[in-house]
C-alpha cells in the first residue's frame, strides 16, 4: 500500500511537471511566428573565419516562403555578383568571373556555400521540422540569463542530414538561442548560436547567428543581419533564372 | 679496309681536337642510356608497385565508379553480383568499398576517402593484418606514409572521423591509427584511410556493397551485368603513358647534349675539308674516285662515334653499374607527382637499349659527317691541289 502510494505520488509529480512544459507544436508555431514570414528581404554580412584568417562578405537575400529565395552577394570584389537562386530543392549558381550558370544537385550540395561552416544542404533544407523529427520539450536551461525550453528533435525519417537536434528557446520571446545538431552516435557534430534579439517589425529576431562546425577549430561563421524587412513586396522576376545573369 | 685504316689514322692524327669531341660524344652516348635505363626502370617499378599495392591481376568494377569522379562513389557502392560471391568467399575476390568522409586531426578537417578492405586479403601488399586490432573501443584504422606526414598523424592517435551513411545522414566517430605504411604509389596513400570492410559497411549502412573486386590470378574473368572488368594493361595504361610523356621530356636533355656533340663533329669536318684540300686532290689525282673520298671523309667523321663508344664504356660503364645495382634517390615523393615512384629508382640498361643508342649516334653522326664531305664531290682537283678549291 505504501508503496502504492509512492508510485501515485511519483507519477504525479511528474505530469505537473510535464503539464508545466507547453506544447512542442506549441513552440515550434511561436519560434515560426518569429523567424518566418511571407516574405522577407534584408542584408547579411557573412564573417567566415578560416585557417588563413577571416574573409567577410555581404550579400543581399530576397525569400519567399521557405521555398524560394535569390542572393546576390555585394562584397567583395572577388565574390561580388555572384548570385544563388533557390526553387524549391534546386539551387542555380551564378558566377560573373566565368559568365556561366551552374545548377548545384546531388552530392555538390554537400559542398561547403563559400567556404564557410554551411552546407548548400543546410541552407537549403526547409522542410518543416515536424515533419522530419519527433519534438519533445525535455526540460529548462539558462542561456545568457534567459530561461529557456529545451527541445530534443530526433529524426522520424531516414533521410536526415542530423540524427537529433537540441533546441534552446527563449521561454519569453519564442526564439531559439541554439541549436545543437547530432549525430546517431550522439556526437555533436554543428551548434548554432543566435544572439542580438531585436523586436522588428512587431516580432522577436536573431540579428546575428554563429554556425560551428564542432568537430573543427575555429570561431565558425559569423552571420549578422544588417537590415531586415518582412512581408514586403518582392517582384516575381526576382525568382527567375533569368534574374541571375 | 684500308680505307678504314686511313681514316682512322687521319683522325687520330688529328690530335687532342679528336678526343675533345670523342669525349662530348661519349657523354651523349653516356647520358641517353642512363637516362633511357632509370626513365625503364621507373616504368617498371612504377607498374611492378601499382600491381603489387593497388590492382593484383585487375579489378572489377561497379558501371558507375569512376576513380576520378569522387560523387560516382556512393552511387557505385552496391551489393557484390552474386555470381562473384564463391570467388570472394575464397578470397580470389577482394571487394573494396570507397567513402567520401572528413577527419578532424588536432581539429583541422580534412577531406578524405575511406577505403574499406577485408583485413585478412594477401592481394594486395597493403599490410591490412595491422586492422585485425581488437584491444580498441575506437575504429581501428591504417594510412600511408604519406597522408601520415601531411596530416601529422602517428601510430595510437586517436581523433575523429565524420562520414554520410548511405541515407546522407552524418555520422561521426573516433578512430586510432593502428598502422602506417609505406608505400610507392600515391592513389593508395594520398587521401585514403584503409579501415576493415565490414566495419565501412555496418558504418554506411551498406551491408555486402563494393565499388571495386581486386582479382587473384587464380581467378577467371567472369562476365558480370553492370560490372566492367579492367585488365593490368588497361589499368597500368595511364602509368605507362606518363613515363613516356616524362621520357620525352628528358630526351630534350640529351638532345641538347648530342646537338653540342654533332656541332663539333660537323665544325671539325668543315675544317678538316678545308685544310686538306690539298691531301683531297692528291688522292683524286692518283686515281681515287671523289665517291671514295667522300666516303673516306664521312667514314673519318663517323669513327668519331666508334671511339665515343669505347671512351664511354671506360668511364661510362662504372655509373651504369652503379645505377642498376645501387640505383639513385631523388629524394622526392611520389604523392607530389602523381605517379608510382619508390625511394630509390634503378635503371634497367639492357642490350637492346645500348645497342639501340649506339646504332642512333653513329647514324647521326655519319650524316652529320656526310654533309660536308659533300663538298669534295664538287671539287676541281688541280683546284684542290692548288689549294683554291673552297
Amino acid at each position: 500500500m505504501k508503496q502504492l502510494k509512492f508510485i501515485i505520488l511519483f507519477l504525479s509529480i511528474n505530469v505537473l511537471a510535464m503539464a508545466q512544459y507547453p506544447s512542442e507544436k506549441n513552440i515550434l508555431d511561436k519560434i515560426d511566428d518569429n523567424m518566418s514570414a511571407k516574405t522577407r528581404v534584408m542584408t547579411v554580412k557573412m564573417e567566415i573565419d578560416g585557417a588563413r584568417g577571416t574573409r567577410t562578405m555581404e550579400s543581399k537575400i530576397w525569400t519567399e516562403g521557405d521555398k524560394r529565395s535569390f542572393t546576390e552577394y555585394l562584397s567583395p570584389a572577388r565574390e561580388k555578383g555572384t548570385k544563388m537562386l533557390k526553387l524549391e530543392n534546386q539551387l542555380w549558381i551564378y558566377s560573373p568571373t566565368t559568365d556561366r550558370v551552374m545548377q548545384i544537385s546531388g552530392h555538390m550540395l554537400r559542398q561547403s556555400v563559400m567556404g564557410s561552416d554551411m552546407s548548400y544542404e543546410d541552407m537549403m533544407n526547409d522542410t518543416p521540422l515536424l515533419e522530419r523529427y519527433r519534438a519533445d520539450v525535455t526540460g529548462e536551461e539558462t542561456i545568457d540569463d534567459r530561461k529557456c525550453w529545451v527541445v530534443t528533435l530526433t529524426a522520424i525519417k531516414e533521410d536526415v542530414n542530423y540524427y537529433s537536434q537540441k533546441l534552446w528557446v527563449d521561454e519569453e520571446r519564442y526564439v531559439p538561442l541554439r541549436m545543437d545538431l547530432f549525430a546517431k552516435s550522439g556526437k555533436l557534430l554543428k551548434r548554432t548560436t543566435l544572439s542580438d534579439i531585436q523586436k522588428v517589425q512587431g516580432r522577436w529576431f536573431p540579428k546575428t547567428m554563429v554556425y560551428k562546425d564542432m568537430l573543427k577549430e575555429g570561431n565558425g561563421t559569423r552571420m549578422t543581419f544588417m537590415s531586415i524587412q518582412f512581408n514586403v513586396s518582392i517582384s516575381e522576376s526576382t525568382f527567375n533564372k533569368a534574374n541571375l545573369k | 679496309m684500308k680505307l678504314i685504316k686511313t681514316a682512322f689514322r687521319s683522325l687520330i692524327g688529328n690530335g687532342l681536337k679528336t678526343w675533345l669531341n670523342v669525349f662530348v660524344l661519349s657523354i651523349s652516348f653516356v647520358l641517353i642510356i642512363i637516362l633511357q635505363g632509370i626513365l625503364k626502370g621507373w616504368s617498371n617499378q612504377a607498374v611492378d608497385d601499382t600491381i603489387k599495392w593497388e590492382i593484383a591481376d585487375g579489378q572489377y568494377w561497379q558501371g558507375k565508379y569512376d576513380p576520378y569522379d569522387p560523387f560516382s562513389f556512393d552511387s557505385s557502392a552496391v551489393a557484390v553480383p552474386a555470381e562473384l560471391q564463391p570467388d570472394i568467399d575464397r578470397h580470389l575476390l577482394e571487394p573494396v568499398l570507397i567513402t567520401q568522409a572528413s577527419i578532424y586531426p588536432q581539429g583541422r578537417m580534412q577531406g578524405v576517402l575511406l577505403r574499406g578492405i577485408n583485413p585478412d586479403q594477401q592481394l594486395l601488399k597493403i599490410p591490412t593484418k595491422m586492422l585485425n586490432t581488437s584491444d580498441t573501443t575506437e575504429i581501428p584504422v591504417i594510412v600511408g606514409a604519406f597522408m601520415a606526414r601531411q596530416n601529422k598523424l602517428k601510430i595510437n592517435d586517436v581523433f575523429t572521423l565524420r562520414w554520410r551513411d548511405k541515407n546522407g545522414t552524418f555520422e561521426a566517430a573516433d578512430i586510432r591509427v593502428a598502422g602506417i605504411f609505406k608505400t610507392s604509389v600515391p592513389s593508395v596513400d594520398n587521401g585514403s584511410v584503409w579501415l576493415p570492410l565490414k566495419k565501412l559497411q555496418e558504418m554506411t549502412l551498406r551491408k555486402n556493397c563494393a565499388n571495386i573486386l581486386i582479382k587473384s590470378p587464380d581467378a577467371a574473368v567472369k562476365a558480370v551485368p553492370g560490372w566492367n572488368f579492367k585488365s593490368v594493361d588497361k589499368l597500368t595504361e595511364s602509368t605507362r603513358l606518363l613515363v613516356k610523356t616524362k621520357s620525352i621530356g628528358t630526351s630534350m636533355f640529351y638532345f641538347i647534349f648530342l646537338l653540342l656533340a654533332m656541332l663539333a663533329v660537323f665544325d671539325t669536318q668543315m675544317l678538316s675539308i678545308f685544310r686538306r684540300q690539298r691531301e683531297i686532290g692528291t688522292l683524286v689525282a692518283l686515281g681515287m674516285t671523289r665517291k671514295q673520298v667522300v666516303w673516306h671523309f664521312t667514314l673519318e667523321g663517323t669513327i668519331n662515334a666508334i671511339l665515343a663508344f669505347a671512351v664511354g664504356a671506360v668511364w661510362g660503364t662504372p655509373i651504369m653499374w652503379y645505377m642498376v645495382v645501387k640505383g639513385i634517390s631523388f629524394n622526392m615523393d611520389a604523392n607530389e607527382i602523381g605517379i608510382a615512384m619508390a625511394d630509390t629508382m634503378y635503371a634497367s640498361i639492357t642490350p637492346g637499349l645500348v645497342i639501340g643508342t649506339m646504332l642512333f649516334i653513329l647514324c647521326v653522326t655519319a650524316v652529320v659527317s656526310y654533309l660536308p664531305a659533300r663538298k669534295i664531290a664538287k671539287m676541281n682537283p688541280t683546284e684542290a691541289i692548288r689549294g683554291k678549291a673552297l
